[in-house]
């Protein structure tokens, strides 16, 4: 259990990737790396999202409440990044996380995470980067979706 | 009060005054006898001429024999010579102390008055004065009285009369000369005064500015925040700084007129002499005069310079302290000040108003000084034990009209009948007892929580403190000086809670009583928190500390269950324990003051000759090194005064670049390093958790060599730090801890999601299942509430007032919008169990918030100083074009 690990780990997300080394042992080091037993909720679907979760090891399970009951929709696992949607932008959970097995995570705080964006500008530069990245493969997921659709309909 | 100093000291001393005069006068032949002894000694014993018998000569005739030789004789006037020394010492003494107590004495009886008008004041004077202006008024401004009271008299009669007595003594001599000497005092006597009086005017305009002066500091203190938030310190700066100039050039003025009328005085005094030596001089030459009479006139001219330069400091004392009385009192003479009968007498039965007395306000108008009217021709009777709701908007003298029921505001017109007399002719020992008023806002001394309740009920003292044999008399003692100073005589530590106002038996109940109070006002949870928060004397609460104990102990059955277990980390003097802090581990207790704090136990000797013993003061060098390397990086980039570093760094933003310069220095080797260097970097690693910080700098080695060290360090304890620490025992509670932390008898984990939560409904479960809930709330009533009630917030303070109105039990309630600042939810909740807790007590309720009128019987409309509208809710609701009607509607 070491900041040199969580700050390893961090440096594997892409959005991190670029940031500077030291601002990001400063984002561990202000995190707090908590244990969650088998069964026990990260957060829940409709609550305000105050963190973002590293999953350092463990596995947890992503449900979205539906009207027939919860709908497990993905399976998180070690060095997985999740929450980070509800801290950039003031939305609810969309889902709940479970921890599926005795679970280490990092968590981020909101708040101290702004901070630190609003001190070191160039973290905002490096996410602003990955989410346009993630855009474009979200724009190039709908063009080949609706390609799809097309040749479906000329068929 | 007494117009002038001179009547205020004449009618409280004059006895002491008289006596003081007879005392100086009895010392005068001492004093004589003492200074002429010298000359017979030489004179008469040492250069004796006549054989026996060997007589002291005084005033020209033979006034004692002694001895039969001439040594005798000598001998026997050593001795006497040296009685007289001490007689007169001695008298000195008993003289200097009586003036001292005297003017102590009369300043105590000043200042009391002075306070006790204040609290006499009727309350529109308190726009009008600011706290600023008060308090060096009775501070420091009447503190040169007390110097003066003793010497008020004494001076002028002692200088005075040895002025005249020279004087006299001169003129039977030589009536000429005598003239000739006093030839300049008229000149004085006419200029001094003159320059005097313009120093009086410059005294008085810097008393007013020192008094602005501390009424700008009082108000920058209460308005702190807006002038941080608006950015107005150049501005307030500015300010001050032209208040410090006003008062600087006025000193200056001052000291220039002072010192010129030293200069002049100093002048007058040396003329004199310049006419003696000048014309007196040409007549002895011209053969006028006799050689034998000029030096006599100059001789005698130099005895009375003395005596008369005292009576000039002593008038211009005299005119300084005169002029500071009158203005301190002329502002604690207000008009329609409370006569003393009203607020200070006793409760007496036959003056008390009946159980069912309604309120009847009839024609009541209520003008301010502004002429606003703010209450205009009300008339209103409210019945006993009904309850009443007054809505109105902002100005509409709903609140005025509650503080005129309560005869906290005098009308101007009409008249408040409580019981059929007139609420204004009511002492307050009825009013202050039989009504509760609870304003917008409620001022909490600094105290327990406890007393700040109990505060409605301290109306005289109950039951006698018990002293013991020596406090019994220091209480006899001051008792007898309270009223030598004609301060009250009421015993400060007596008991003075009216347990049957709040119809308990005693102490115990009344705690009981206050926790269904706090309920009421629903403060009972912030108690509760608060109580877990607090500490307890084991030694004073034996029995609370052993049901802790008792619950320590559950608790622990409980961390039995692996699910719980893994939330607390306890205590163990065996292990490390990761989630409290390096010095923790080394101490293993919590430190009792500020010797052994996180702050500075690395500077306490004991502890480092402990981890040099165990070989650990390198080990810590290098890991302090560590952690300054870590927190360079990591927080050298924030700007100073980023809020990471308080709640993160182990380095202040002050210090991290003297660090950077340490590590700097560190690079050559940590041996190259000097004393102060070595010791910035040893004190860091005190402040590690393992589990919080993650720096793995904490392994397991090092573990035990702390371990290693702990037990050394309690074994070889010097008697200086014992009482300084409280040890960590499984088997007691420990006095420096918290009661929640004598519970949990551990740390919580900091790696455990949510654990302080879960550890305080674990806490909470075990203290219910034990019955100790109310030990933890009576903790938090003794809890502090800080200077003015600052470690409350204000919907607490509020709810403090509520409460302790309520724990008075009055026969009348008078609520002024002292619910305002709570949130709709809360305010419901309080106006319900309020009202409930009242039934049968009359309620008159004003309203910020008129949607809870209908919770009330009867409601009151106020508008523009008048009643509107007065029905029922219901009825007022359905009133077309009402006031009330359009209240709900505008919400």
């Amino acid at each position: 259990m070491s900041l040199q690990q969580e700050f390893e780990l961090l440096r594997k997300i892409p959005m991190f990737a670029n940031i500077e080394p030291a601002k990001l042992k400063l984002l561990a080091f202000t995190s707090e790396r908590l244990s969650y037993a088998d069964g026990e909720v990260l957060f829940r679907q409709g609550d305000p999202g105050d963190a973002a979760f590293l999953i350092i090891t463990g596995r947890a399970d992503v449900t979205i409440d539906t009207e027939k009951g919860p709908l497990s929709v993905a399976t998180l696992g070690n060095h997985d990044f999740v929450g980070e949607i509800a801290i950039l932008c003031d939305v609810p959970r969309t889902a709940t996380v479970t921890a599926k097995s005795d679970l280490v995570a990092l968590r981020i705080r909101k708040e101290l995470f702004f901070r630190l964006i609003g001190e070191f500008p160039e973290i905002a530069k490096e996410i602003m980067r990955e989410l346009a990245n993630r855009l474009l493969q979200t724009n190039a997921q709908l063009r080949e979706m609706a390609m799809a659709v097309d040749e479906d309909r000329s068929r | 009060m007494e117009p002038s100093i001179f009547g205020f000291i004449l009618r409280y001393s004059k006895a002491q005054q008289i006596w003081l005069l007879a005392v100086i006068v009895l010392s005068y032949p001492f004093l004589y006898l003492a200074l002429e002894m010298p000359k017979v000694i030489v004179n008469q014993a040492i250069g004796a001429t006549s054989g026996p018998p060997f007589d002291v000569v005084l005033f020209g005739s033979p006034m004692l024999s002694v001895g039969t030789s001439q040594i005798e004789f000598l001998i026997g006037l050593s001795f006497v010579y040296l009685f007289l020394v001490l007689v007169n010492g001695v008298l000195k003494y008993y003289i200097n102390v009586f003036k001292g107590r005297l003017g102590e004495r009369l300043l105590r009886r000043l200042r009391y008055q002075l306070y006790q008008r204040i609290l006499r004041f009727p309350l529109p004077q308190f726009r009008k004065v600011s706290q600023g202006e008060l308090i060096p008024m009775i501070t420091a401004e009447v503190e040169p009285l007390g110097g003066f009271i003793g010497t008020a008299f004494a001076d002028p009669m002692f200088q005075g009369g040895q002025l005249l007595i020279i004087l006299g003594f001169i003129m039977v001599q030589d009536p000429i000369l005598g003239t000739a000497a006093i030839a300049l005092y008229p000149l004085q006597i006419y200029v001094i005064p003159k320059l005097q009086r313009r120093v009086n005017e410059l005294g008085k305009q810097r008393v007013q500015n020192v008094r602005r002066l501390s009424d700008h500091i009082g108000e920058t203190v209460s308005g702190i925040t807006e002038l941080r938030a608006h950015d107005s310190a150049r501005h307030e700066l500015s300010r001050f700084a032209s208040r410090l100039g006003i008062i600087y050039w006025i000193r200056f003025d001052i000291y220039r007129i002072k010192f010129f009328m030293k200069f002049l005085n100093n002048f007058i005094d040396k003329l004199t002499p310049f006419f003696f030596f000048s014309i007196g001089g040409w007549l002895v030459i011209e053969g006028e005069l006799s050689f034998g009479a000029l030096v006599a006139v100059l001789a005698a001219y130099k005895d009375l310079a003395g005596p008369w330069k005292e009576m000039l400091t002593w008038y211009q004392q005299k005119e300084d302290v005169r002029i500071k009385y009158g203005q301190v009192i002329e502002q604690f003479d207000p008009p329609h000040i409370l006569d003393e009968e009203t607020l200070l007498s006793e409760l007496d039965e036959a003056g008390d108003i009946a159980p069912d007395a309604p309120v009847v306000l009839q024609n009541v108008g209520l003008v301010d000084d502004d002429g606003v009217r703010a209450l205009d021709g009300v008339t209103l009777d409210i019945g006993a034990g009904d309850h009443v709701a007054v809505v109105g908007t902002a100005n509409s003298g709903k609140g005025e009209l509650v503080m005129a029921i309560a005869g906290l505001l005098t009308p101007t017109s009409g008249s408040v009948m409580l019981d059929d007399r007139d609420i204004k002719r009511l002492p307050r020992a009825v009013t202050g007892r039989r009504i509760a008023y609870v304003g917008p806002s409620v001022y909490v001394q600094a105290g327990s929580l406890a007393d700040a309740l109990a505060f409605a009920l301290k109306h005289e003292p109950t039951r006698a403190a018990g002293y013991e044999a020596d406090a019994q008399a220091r209480y006899e003692q001051e008792l007898h000086e309270a009223e030598k100073a004609g301060n009250t005589t009421l015993d400060f530590n007596a008991d003075w809670i009216d347990y049957a106002s709040a119809d308990v038996a005693g102490p115990d109940e009344l705690e009981a009583r206050m926790l269904d109070v706090l309920r009421a006002v629903d403060l009972d949870d912030d108690i509760y928190a608060r109580g877990l928060r607090g500490t307890i004397e084991p030694e004073e609460k034996p029995d609370v500390a052993r049901k802790i104990l008792e619950a320590r102990a559950a608790v622990r059955d409980r961390l039995a269950d692996p699910e719980v277990s893994r939330l607390v980390e306890p205590f163990d003097a065996g292990r490390y324990n990761l989630n409290a802090s390096v010095a923790e581990n080394l101490i293993f207790g919590v430190p009792l003051d500020e010797t052994l704090s996180e702050q500075h136990i690395a500077a306490n000797w004991y502890v480092r000759r402990i981890l040099e013993r165990v070989a650990l003061t390198d080990e810590f060098l290098k890991i302090g090194r560590h952690v300054a390397q870590t927190m360079v990086e990591l927080f050298a980039d924030l700007p100073p005064g980023h809020e990471f570093f308080e709640r993160f760094s182990f380095i202040s933003a002050e210090d991290l670049p003297e660090f950077h310069a340490i590590l700097g220095r560190a690079a050559r080797g940590l041996d190259a390093l000097g004393e102060t260097d070595r010791d910035r970097l040893i004190a860091l690693p005190f402040k590690l958790i393992p589990a919080r910080h993650r720096l793995d700098l904490i392994d397991k080695a090092l573990q035990s060599r702390l371990l290693e060290a702990r037990r050394a360090f309690a074994e070889g304890l010097p008697d200086e730090l014992t009482g300084r620490i409280a040890f960590f025992d499984p088997e007691a509670y420990n006095p420096g801890a918290t009661i929640q932390d004598n519970i949990l008898f551990g740390k919580i984990d900091y790696g455990q999601a949510n654990a302080a939560q879960r550890v305080g409904v674990l806490i909470a479960e075990v203290l219910e299942g034990l019955g100790l809930r109310d030990v933890v709330m009576s903790a938090g009533l003794r809890s502090q509430t800080g200077p003015g009630g600052s470690r409350l917030s204000p919907v607490q303070r509020q709810k403090i007032g509520i409460a302790r109105c309520l724990l008075k039990r009055p026969r009348i309630l008078l609520v002024n919008e002292a619910a305002a600042g709570f949130d709709a939810r809360m305010q419901n909740t309080v106006v319900n169990r309020v009202l409930a807790e009242c039934g049968g007590r009359t309620v008159v309720w004003v309203l910020n918030n008129a949607t809870l009128a209908n919770k009330f019987p009867r409601v009151v409309v106020m508008d523009e100083g008048r009643i509107a509208e007065d029905g029922s809710p219901e009825e007022l609701a359905d009133r077309e074009g009402g006031t009330y009607r359009n209240f709900l509607h505008d919400l």
